[in-house]
């Protein structure tokens, strides 16, 4: 470990000039072999690999043949890029099918959520009403009861409203978040209350207020809430597994395990239709990093 | 400006107090219609729902035919259940392996990443990707990757001479693999929460440590370790909670075999209701799991509560 310590920049190495400049004689035995980098990097290299590996091995066999998958040992590179995968799920497969309803599902929890909460958001913010307090703390208790003691009645109230197999069935209890008008409500309340006091007494109604200075104001905020509702709806399996029954209805995470189940020798239509359910939650990953960074740690670490 | 505080304080000057009431009425009603659809969704789909698992766990239920009142049977053969003991020791050792693992791996990546080297940003986004991967892709992905007779982690073992593995299909290994799959996936959070924890750390308290003598060692025991504890007691609560709950891994990879090996919890408690269609029975097992996990929120909250007032007490 002591060799390690050793890295730039630290306060040890910031004082030895000093006694440099003195001509005192350094009290270092032999310069030892210096790295041209940072030795962490000998440990961070590897381990950073051995996280990229499976995903990099996910786009490699989605453009292998089945005949290069299924011989033993199997191919660790494709001999070039076949596209036969690809064809098979968007030509044969309902993948474009669930690709739209859970691209329907997850833009509509997305719109909801930003309403839904930025108004219960800005009413527990700012708003005087009869049993406000009792209501957020009942909304703040909602957020500690877990999935699985809730889905079997959650699954009943929706037969009862006629949902099951539609997706009504998964928008409906996406449709907004205590998360979200928590997350909100607290963003609202460190805004300067002046702002909107003055527009309040030029006579602007709240939902103006609200809606022309309070929300041009709170894109972090607002773009945490849409992250993370996105980021759950698109990723979730558990809850289209119990309420769907048809695969015309499927989102692609159900779509994506049932199609595996069906099709156990097509590994490369398999990863194909994998490459397509992650590839746009990684491609915003990688759009908005920071945002995504953010909104994970925020919500962590206010949780 | 001299005309923002005029007009707050003139109301009550010339307005009667009926108006002044009238606009509170308003006011409020307004707020009501904000906070209404909010609080329909949220408080009728948690919490009807709650007090309704709580009813079914005391019936005979098959979600189809009118229930019977059964009073604590289900509680009681619960306890006889040798697939549900299986069913919480399974869910046990994971959590037992996967919170510490993920947290202390964490923890070192993070403090090795939140020093002044090159590619920080590189390494934080490779360690945190799979994060966002869903459960399902990671599932699909690695029962190929970890396919007993086309998978390229025995292609690599063959190539390097060691025989092939049975991986998800082995009933003394499966369980060990889903928390190596989650580890892949989760250990990349841990790393942002402790990096935005580490950056918070005061610089001067560290330097004051270090011109004291204090070397590196002592600086992270007793300066940065004790600053980032409540981040430690967060993670640890979150990471347990979701460890409990595991259940979308299992249903892609395993479906809770081999022989029953990774039948978690969650996956007992859904295949109780809507494959066996035992719902009661099914609702008993999730409450008896929710209780757990409200005991132990229960108990991190304390805890935090004791160390806050401890902490007060300390500086005052």
């Amino acid at each position: 470990m002591t060799d390690l310590s050793h890295a730039p920049g630290r306060a040890a190495d910031r004082l030895r000039p000093v006694g440099r400049a003195t001509g005192e004689p350094v009290a270092r035995p032999r310069r030892r072999f210096r790295l041209p980098f940072s030795p962490w990097h000998l440990l961070l290299a590897p381990l950073a690999l051995l996280f990229a590996v499976p995903l990099i091995w996910l786009g490699l066999s989605s453009v292998m043949s089945d005949a290069e998958i299924n011989r033993f040992p199997p191919a660790l590179w494709p001999s070039g890029i076949h596209l036969g995968g690809y064809r098979y799920v968007l030509g044969n497969a309902m993948f474009p099918r669930w690709f739209a309803n859970s691209l329907i599902v997850s833009a509509v929890a997305v719109v909801s959520n930003l309403l839904l909460g930025t108004l219960g958001g800005y009413a527990f913010a700012r708003m005087r009403f009869g049993g406000s307090r009792v209501l957020l703390v009942l909304m703040l208790a909602t957020m500690a009861i877990p999935f699985q003691l809730t889905m079997i009645p959650t699954f009943l109230v929706m037969r009862k409203l006629g949902l099951v197999d539609t997706l009504g069935a998964l928008i409906v209890p996406s449709l907004v978040t205590p998360f979200a008008v928590f997350l909100l409500r607290q963003f609202f309340l460190s805004l300067p209350r002046e702002l909107e006091e003055a527009a309040w007494i030029d006579g602007c109604s709240r939902l103006r207020v609200l809606f022309q200075i309070v929300v041009p104001l709170s894109r972090p905020a607002l773009s945490t809430v849409a992250v993370l509702t996105f980021l759950t709806t698109w990723n979730d399996l558990s809850w289209p597994l119990i309420a769907l029954n048809h695969d015309a209805n499927y989102t692609l995470q159900l779509g994506l395990t049932t199609f595996r189940g069906q099709h156990h020798t097509q590994w490369s239509a398999v990863m194909a239709g994998n490459v397509i359910t992650v590839l746009p939650v990684l491609l915003a990953f990688l759009a908005a990093q920071k945002t995504f960074v953010r909104s994970i740690t925020s919500s962590g670490l206010k949780g | 400006m001299s005309r923002l505080p005029k007009p707050l304080t003139r109301p009550p000057a010339i307005t009667p107090a009926g108006t002044a009431r009238r606009r509170a009425r308003r006011e409020a009603a307004t707020a009501w219609a904000f906070v209404l659809p909010s609080v329909l969704i949220i408080l009728g789909l948690s919490i009807i729902p709650v007090l309704w698992s709580l009813l079914l766990s005391f019936q005979y239920s098959d979600l189809l035919t009118p229930s019977a009142w059964v009073g604590l049977d289900n509680y009681r053969q619960l306890a006889h259940d040798p697939q549900f003991g299986q069913a919480v020791r399974n869910t046990l050792v994971y959590t037992a392996l996967y919170v510490p693992l993920s947290i202390g791996l964490g923890l070192f990546l993070a403090l090795v990443l939140n020093r002044r080297i090159r590619f920080v940003g590189l390494y934080r986004t490779l360690l945190f990707v799979p994060f966002v991967v869903s459960a399902a892709a990671q599932g699909v992905l690695f029962s190929f990757i970890l396919d007993p007779e086309f998978g390229a982690a025995n292609s690599l073992l063959h190539r390097i001479g060691v025989s092939p593995q049975g991986f998800l299909s082995d009933p003394a290994q499966a369980l060990l693999v889903l928390v190596v799959i989650s580890l892949w996936s989760g250990t990349g959070f841990c790393v942002v929460i402790y990096l935005a924890a580490l950056q918070d750390v005061p610089r001067e308290l560290i330097e004051a440590a270090t011109l004291d003598g204090a070397d590196r060692r002592h600086v992270l025991r007793h300066v940065t370790l004790p600053t980032i504890a409540p981040v430690s007691v967060f993670l640890l609560l979150w990471q347990t909670i979701n460890a409990l709950q595991v259940f979308d891994l299992v249903y892609v990879t395993t479906k809770g075999g081999p022989l029953g090996s990774t039948t978690v919890i969650v996956y007992f408690v859904w295949e109780q209701a809507f494959r066996n269609f035992t719902a009661g029975y099914g609702a008993a097992a999730a409450y008896v799991l929710g209780v757990t996990l409200l005991v132990i929120a229960a108990a991190t909250r304390l805890v935090r509560r004791r160390d806050d007032r401890r902490l007060k007490g300390a500086t005052s």
